[in-house]
């Protein structure tokens, strides 16, 4: 027996990322909290190391409303500028740049939005955004449909992550084809962060037993009831998903296999 | 001069740079970054980079998002 109470959450097996380590396998984003300090609670219950936030034009009638880097303590957590609501490669490449020198990263979670129904990526304008922002020295980690094919394209192109989508982004329905996620863990050769679909804990710990080296989630935790529970839940669940992949489950059988032994039961 | 400031047109009145418009307008430099004529200026050229009429001028910040809303 092991005295440690979490004894094989090893300390070694962490996400890395071009290069760059993570304690946590959890991304989290910064959107639709309540507040602001409600969303630096939630990180915290969370334990990610990692969080995403969106660059948009600064309100210049209205100077008053809080900085939301007041409440993202960036000397424990790595912003991750995202590109969201662009709908062209040109677009997400100018905000990519934008994003760069605000933050002073040149990490991107590029997303490229081809319907604004489904919000599903456009992933010729994505492939074409990739290769340029990879030219120019980002670590593009991009948003895309969970494809394999589109996934080996990104990656051919220098992505340095893939993130499929689980079920669209905000909708909470969970992963819709769990067995393109496990294809993609099979075939890339970067870390693999679903990205987008995650409703609850059960859903993270599915994307974490396919193989996901990461979870990315925003809406999950930020419109449950109780967003700090859930954050909490979501820690648990990715670690939980990541140590049941790494153990190896039992094989599938049609029918039953008594655990007990058949020989000397009361007759 | 008038220019394009954040997809708006804003009268202002030279000569301006950068810098002194993030001034008039209670802008946090460090806080920000800025595109002028679809060009991305680092930081450290706010003091240097002229505003001419007509010029475009986009100041971004990070928001709250995960993914598109």
């Amino acid at each position: 027996m092991n005295a440690n109470p979490q004894p094989f959450i090893s300390a070694s097996d962490v996400l890395e990322i071009a290069g760059r380590q993570f304690k946590s396998r959890l991304i989290v984003g910064t959107g639709k909290y309540s507040s602001f300090a409600v969303m630096q609670r939630a990180h915290e219950a969370s334990g990610a190391d990692m969080v995403t936030v969106a660059v948009r034009r600064v309100n210049i009638s209205d100077r008053s409303k809080e900085s939301l880097l007041d409440y993202i303590d960036t000397s424990r957590i790595a912003l991750l500028p995202n590109t969201a609501g662009c709908y062209s490669a040109d677009d997400a490449v100018r905000t990519a740049r934008l994003g760069r020198e605000a933050g002073l990263s040149n990490w991107v979670k590029l997303e490229v939005i081809g319907d604004a129904k489904t919000l599903f990526p456009d992933n010729e304008e994505l492939l074409a955004a990739t290769k340029i922002l990879v030219k120019e020295g980002f670590v593009v980690l991009p948003y895309t449909t969970d494809d394999p094919v589109v996934c080996r394209k990104l990656e051919d192109a220098g992505a340095a992550a893939v993130m499929p989508l689980g079920a669209p982004i905000g909708s909470g329905l969970g992963i819709q084809n769990a067995n393109n996620i496990r294809i993609i863990r099979e075939s890339a050769r970067v870390p693999v962060i679903l990205d987008a679909g995650v409703g609850t804990a059960s859903d993270a710990v599915i994307a974490m037993e396919l193989g996901a080296d990461g979870v990315l989630m925003n809406t999950a935790i930020a419109e449950a009831q109780d967003p700090l529970a859930m954050a909490e839940s979501m820690k648990l669940a990715v670690q939980a998903g990541r140590l049941a992949y790494r153990a190896g489950r039992m094989g599938r059988r049609m029918y039953a296999s008594a655990s007990s032994p058949l020989s000397g039961a009361v007759k | 001069m008038t220019i394009i400031l954040n997809g708006d047109r804003v009268d202002v009145t030279p000569p301006l740079t950068l810098s002194t418009l993030l001034v008039q307008l209670g802008v946090d430099p460090r806080r920000v970054a800025i595109e002028h004529n679809l060009n991305v200026i680092k930081k450290t050229s706010y003091d240097t980079t002229e505003i001419h009429d007509g010029d475009q001028v986009e100041i971004v910040n990070f928001v709250g998002g995960g993914t598109t809303r």
